[in-house]
């Protein structure tokens, strides 16, 4: 018998991250690391923690083995609790059959019966590829005040980026008229965060129906939202101000890695009364070598530095050798650069080796005019080998050792 | 001997709290900061749970509050545990238990401890050499040579007029130790304790029985010089590079010996990590104007100065036009701008304001209090 919680978010991360190609070859989106030292899966991991939700579902399925084993008892996040806590629900077999999670209304469909078990008010529900601070409580107060059905987050976004989301129409109460997936003439700025608040007793109706009415699709964009409207539910949209990025893609990936070195810093990672939280491997603090040359970069334990570093993102375990250069880069854990390597605009995966005189990626100014087209961030997978003298070039996309 | 279940490890927190009384005016030998993000109970500890030791007591005298929060339950080294697993043991846990003088007097406190732990071998140490050691290879020679005791050694250089406390073994040919001498009057190479002993349950239930009947409270001058009680001490050479912490002096070139890779290398080995606990913290961030040679910077730091040759703790920050060399400055120290220092050390958060000179000198670096603003 669990005590009942008033909250209980569920955190859907069993999307395979297709855009995010190589990097998402062996690994679920949410577990692909960001910043330094986290894995995607922290930022909603520490939100719910700073917000005070203490029980977790995390929904996965493609590639679950580095997600399952990094969230492990949830101890990094707080969230190992007696009662609570955070759990991995992959999909499962039951007495009428076993089937994969369909859509993300289905995924949540399938675990109705973990939500039940504490017997929740309100269910958050949330994505795994977003960079953000949020403090879900001020949200569930809204939708407490609004009296709403159905609370979604959104950001107000300049137009020219509104026809590629999820825009909502609201009356000056901000109650929710209308909703358009990607409209080719945008008719609000307000764009969806991914960011859900439900009544569960709501929610949990509308999950029902649409599994019996077997639409296809069981999502929450493409049935549950659009059936509540019609149902004439309260709908509200919620506002949120603040650093907030989707990093499905490896362009917008490496942007906000470059976000973090921007003078302004946009997320505050220093800020002590909302850590965000990861799982450590213990290791010594890095290194800064005697031929080292470091500019505006961000660096973490376990690295040691002997070559030029310069606005880039450098994670755990890395090793530059003297003589390499690094800049406008994002460096995954346990990389070595060898010698006389130079990576630039990239991101190198995790565990790689870029051998000596090797060179992944070049600068756009390389690329004057009309060859600009040409142009775009280089990108290996993880345990991938660039030997000696070896080139990667703009916009490739490496998944197999060259 | 794969898993050492029938071992216990117990570590002496708070001996040699008088050799840097400066850093441990608030706080254990056990809890001083040391190598950027560690504190000097992690090397002990770590070696333990690396050579399979899964119990763990760790015997503390006073100010331990700092000590407590550091090791908490245990779970950071592994030792969080329904089976053995780490135990404190302050100064009274046990009702006719007083604050001990020494080692022995500290063993009888906690002997019903001991006693339960049903350990067959018993290794002791303390928190004031900083090394990565595999104790198994060292129960296995204990074992195999019979001794009562094996007191682990490693080759040294004593200096007397130092003033620094010291146990210089001498070792005969079939590898036991002849005599045994405390801060002799001598300088030169030698063969120098460690302070870690390896003994069996039953034999050290012996000794600290005799102990205290006899009201003999030291290890070193009770048992170890007591050369007619005929005991068979085993010298185990530890051959790994280790630096003894026995001065601010040498606790300022401890910290600075990181900085050469080869050594680095030997502690904080791959196969055989220095746990401590987490906290957190953000990558380091340094800023456009930073410049930073040979150091060893832990993360949260915000680095917009000049570093060279320092050991930067958790959370430090270094203005703009701050040029900080040779020097440690521990946990969250905030170094303003256009300063300017040479061979400091600073406790816990200290605060630096902009354009201060500070100047120590290498055999005397400055040192300056926990919390102070300059």
């Amino acid at each position: 018998m669990n005590t009942k919680k008033e909250v209980v978010a569920m955190l859907l991360a069993g999307g395979q991250g297709s855009r995010l190609y190589a990097l998402t070859k062996d690994m679920a989106k949410p577990a692909v690391p960001f910043g330094g030292k986290y894995r995607l899966i922290d930022f909603p991991l520490s939100n719910c923690t700073n917000s005070g939700i203490d029980t977790v579902g995390v929904l996965t399925q493609y590639q679950p083995l580095v997600l399952n084993e990094y969230i492990g008892n949830g101890e990094p996040w707080d969230l190992d609790r007696m009662n609570g806590g955070v759990h991995v629900l992959p999909p499962y077999e039951s007495n009428s059959g076993a089937s994969w999670y369909e859509g993300t209304a289905n995924a949540i469909y399938q675990n109705i019966s973990f939500i039940e078990r504490y017997d929740p008010e309100y269910v958050v529900v949330l994505g795994g590829d977003h960079i953000y601070k949020m403090d879900y409580a001020k949200m569930v107060d809204y939708h407490k005040a609004q009296k709403a059905d159905l609370t979604i987050a959104v950001l107000d976004v300049p137009r020219s980026e509104a026809s590629r989301m999820g825009i909502m129409i609201c009356d000056e109460e901000m109650r929710i008229t209308e909703f358009e997936e990607k409209p080719a003439v945008p008719r609000s700025t307000l764009a969806s965060m991914g960011i859900y608040v439900f009544t569960w007793s709501k929610l949990k109706k509308y999950l029902i129906e649409n599994e019996n009415a077997n639409t296809g699709s069981k999502d929450f964009g493409k049935d549950i939202i659009p059936s509540m409207l019609n149902n004439g539910e309260r709908l509200y949209a919620y506002t949120f101000e603040g650093y907030w990025k989707d990093v499905g893609t490896l362009d917008s990936l490496w942007d906000a890695n470059m976000d973090l070195l921007a003078p302004a810093e946009q997320l505050n990672f220093y800020d002590k009364s909302w850590r965000i939280y990861s799982r450590h491997s213990n290791l010594p603090p890095q290194y800064i070598s005697e031929t080292a040359e470091i500019e505006n970069s961000m660096i973490t334990e376990g690295s040691v530095i002997g070559g030029k570093v310069d606005f880039s993102v450098i994670f755990g375990g890395v090793t530059i050798e003297e003589g390499a250069t690094v800049q406008y880069s994002v460096v995954m854990p346990g990389t070595v650069i060898k010698a006389g390597a130079v990576v630039e605009y990239a991101i190198v995966g995790e565990d790689c080796v870029i051998g000596e005189n090797a060179h992944v990626g070049r600068s756009p100014e390389e690329f004057a005019g009309e060859s600009r087209s040409n142009w775009g961030i280089a990108v290996t997978g993880h345990r991938i080998t660039v030997s000696e003298g070896k080139e990667v070039a703009p916009k490739q996309i490496l998944s197999e050792s060259i | 001997m794969g898993i050492n279940q029938n071992v216990l490890g117990l570590v002496f927190a708070s001996i040699h709290d008088e050799a840097i009384f400066d850093l441990t005016k608030n706080r254990t030998m056990g809890s001083v900061p040391f190598g950027g993000r560690y504190r000097l109970i992690d090397f002990p500890l770590s070696n333990f749970v690396n050579s399979g030791i899964s119990q763990v007591g760790v015997i503390t005298k006073s100010n331990y509050g700092s000590l407590l929060d550091h090791v908490g339950s245990g779970r950071e080294w592994d030792l969080a545990r329904k089976k053995g697993g780490l135990h404190l043991l302050p100064p009274y846990s046990h009702t006719s238990s007083t604050i001990y003088h020494g080692k022995m007097d500290a063993l009888g406190n906690v002997w019903s401890f001991v006693e339960h732990s049903n350990a067959d071998y018993v290794v002791l140490s303390d928190c004031n050499i900083v090394t990565n050691i595999d104790f198994r290879p060292a129960v296995e020679a204990h074992i195999a040579a019979g001794a009562d005791i094996t007191a682990v050694y490693a080759k040294g250089y004593y200096d007397q007029s130092r003033g620094t406390s010291a146990t210089i073994f001498g070792i005969g040919g079939d590898g036991f130790v002849n005599d045994v001498t405390i801060n002799p009057p001598m300088t030169g190479s030698c063969s120098l304790g460690l302070d870690m002993y390896i003994m069996s349950r039953d034999f050290l239930r012996r000794i600290v029985k005799e102990s205290i009947s006899r009201n003999r409270t030291s290890l070193r001058k009770d048992i170890l010089l007591d050369r007619s009680a005929g005991y068979k001490i085993l010298a185990y050479e530890h051959k790994n590079y280790y630096s003894k912490i026995d001065s601010l002096a040498s606790y300022f070139q401890a910290n600075l010996e990181l900085l050469d890779t080869a050594k680095r290398n030997a502690i904080f080995a791959k196969n055989a990590p220095i746990l401590t606990k987490t906290k957190d913290n953000a990558p380091v961030h340094f800023g456009l104007e930073s410049h930073i040679k040979n150091s060893l910077i832990a993360d949260g730091c915000i680095i917009e100065g000049k570093v060279e040759n320092c050991v930067l703790f958790r959370g430090v920050r270094i203005g703009k036009g701050s040029v900080v060399r040779d020097s440690i400055i521990t946990q969250a120290g905030v170094i303003g701008e256009r300063c300017s220092i040479r061979n400091v050390i600073t406790d816990k958060n200290v605060l630096i304001a902009d354009e201060r000179q500070l100047t120590g000198s290498v055999g005397y670096p400055l040192f300056i209090g926990k919390g102070a603003q300059i």
